[in-house]
């Protein structure tokens, strides 16, 4: 069993996150960055499935020179060996494109992403590049259950509501987060991730670009038009300000 | 040329007042149909795309929900296209959506020519009237996916819904152990304790006490979000609510969108000294 995780790299959680100059995406300079959420649960699930069945775990990003960490991060997690395109793009055809272009010579038996990224949130590469890859797909995944050429799932609905897919592989699945337990990496996992192998595919400006359909064309913080009564300073004195607008004002205690 | 509006039970009216929005001021007709077939992510993709190729749109409009998740990327993609999710506003070429877990907003522009693909966010637009839905059959069908009836888990043992105050955590509360902290506050206030999906994920506290779009849609009197920061898809468990209170130490949290009341501070300053406020005050 070969499986292939495409995992993106995004600023870390906590941050203060401001507008660049040219308000069309945010300021990266001071930043940290981390492996987005979703993905590190379809990690976790590819190296349980690995356990489980045995083969091969692959991690796969696009992204700058900084993505390498968050690779090496993932190997030191237990992934086998890394793919790095070395790219600035953040089209999703596009990066879909790279990722299907890297993959077809892999030819993995399962494809795992997170369900949507924490930065840009459009919530479709994976979907996509099954599309790309002529492969079928399911998103949203909660249970993987891996039968004789075929894999059974749990796709998450609306307000708690599930279903269960079947599909033939190869095929991608998009992973919801908190399907599994994630690990840490341990110290040993950190050592020998050291020597394992990251490729990295750069592009030389010879492969071709799609246009992109959709432009970000500004990024601002959005617009506050509710009216609510904020407190802060001393916690004590916030605290008995807010119960006395719950009990006079709202009068709900 | 027209507007195609793809119309599933979920979101129906609003995605039909989306599309003759969109319609009117490109100066174009609205055509809507829903697609005469079980749901399975190769069914549709491919009965759409025969709709797309009769229709010839220059604009495609979906609902946010999970099932268009599951393959309108897949179709834009097909046409080339990029489906721009999640829209809150905005009209033809240009549309709002929310990045960095609703933290900023962009203005997204369409560009190259049609069919484009843009999906609404739940709530984002009113649904109005009644307008004519067709259905749409298609020529044939294969899908390499097959469903099975969709299923609820085992009864729930909480009901959230029937609590009249709700304290729910988030994520600031940073670690299990820390959890009597707001226990301490749902006691005072006898109120049920919720979560947000993080917390349940990490298996803090049972999934049965989530609030948001996977989790139970809530209405109570007052609803105390502490380190919750108030992704959309959290909010929309508990917009109902008649009271909104925030606690958050991120002045900037979209969770202070919604609240009527909100304390900035740490979580694990304030929400001890909430609780000695209220057992003083009895």
């Amino acid at each position: 069993m070969k499986i292939a995780v495409a995992i993106k790299q995004v600023p870390l959680r906590d941050s203060l996150l401001r507008v660049n100059a040219a308000g069309t995406w945010i300021e990266e300079g001071n930043l940290g960055f981390e492996i987005n959420e979703p993905d590190a649960y379809a990690l976790e699930e590819a190296l349980q499935l690995r356990e489980k069945h045995g083969g091969e775990v692959i991690v796969i990003s696009a992204g700058p020179a900084r993505v390498s960490q968050t690779i090496r991060e993932a190997l030191a997690k237990g992934a086998d060996r890394g793919i790095h395109i070395d790219v600035a793009t953040i089209d999703t055809l596009h990066i879909a494109n790279l990722l299907a272009a890297a993959l077809k010579t892999e030819a993995p038996d399962l494809i795992l992403t997170g369900l949507q990224s924490d930065d840009l949130g459009y919530g479709q590469t994976g979907v996509v590049l099954a599309e790309l890859l002529g492969l079928p797909s399911s998103t949203i995944i909660m249970q993987i259950e891996l039968q004789p050429g075929k894999v059974r799932v749990k796709r998450e609905l609306e307000d708690g509501w599930f279903q269960h897919i079947e599909m033939p592989l190869p095929a991608v699945l998009t992973i919801q987060s908190g399907l599994n337990k994630l690990r840490y990496a341990t110290l040993m996992g950190i050592k020998k991730a050291k020597t394992k192998e990251i490729k990295v595919i750069t592009l030389d400006g010879a492969a071709e670009v799609p246009p992109a359909s959709v432009v970000i064309e500004k990024i601002y913080a959005p617009e506050k038009n509710k009216q609510g009564q904020i407190f802060d300073g001393d916690p004590k004195a916030a605290a008995a300000k807010l119960v006395e607008k719950l009990r006079f004002e709202a009068r709900v205690l | 040329m027209s507007v195609l509006a793809i119309v599933e039970q979920r979101m129906a009216g609003e995605v039909l007042a989306a599309a003759q929005q969109f319609g009117t001021s490109l100066g174009i007709g609205v055509k809507a149909y829903s697609i005469d077939l079980p749901y399975t992510a190769d069914a549709y993709t491919a009965a759409v795309e025969e709709l797309i190729r009769n229709v010839n749109p220059s604009l495609v409009v979906f609902g946010h929900t999970y099932q268009t998740r599951d393959y309108a990327p897949k179709l834009a993609a097909r046409f080339g296209r990029v489906l721009v999710s999640d829209i809150i506003a905005g009209k033809p070429p240009v549309f709002v959506r929310q990045m960095f877990q609703g933290k900023f907003n962009a203005d997204v522009r369409l560009a190259g020519d049609g069919p484009h693909f843009v999906s609404i966010q739940a709530g984002a637009w009113r649904a109005e009237g009644s307008p004519q839905v067709e259905t749409f059959s298609p020529s044939s069908t294969t899908s390499r996916q097959v469903a099975e009836p969709p299923f609820r888990e085992a009864a729930r043992a909480v009901d959230l819904t029937a609590a009249d105050i709700i304290v729910s955590v988030g994520r600031g509360i940073k670690e299990k152990e820390n959890l009597p902290v707001v226990e301490a506050l749902a006691q005072a206030l006898g109120a049920e304790l919720a979560a947000s999906r993080p917390i349940c994920d990490s298996g803090w506290l049972p999934m049965d006490r989530q609030v948001g779009s996977s989790g139970q849609t809530v209405s109570p009197k007052v609803y105390i979000a502490v380190g919750i920061s108030g992704a959309i898809q959290h909010l929309v468990g508990m917009k109902g609510a008649k009271t909104v209170v925030a606690i958050n130490k991120d002045p900037d949290a979209p969770i202070f969108e919604v609240a009527h009341y909100g304390i900035v501070g740490d979580l694990f300053e304030v929400v001890p000294a909430l609780v000695e406020e209220l057992k003083k005050t009895k």
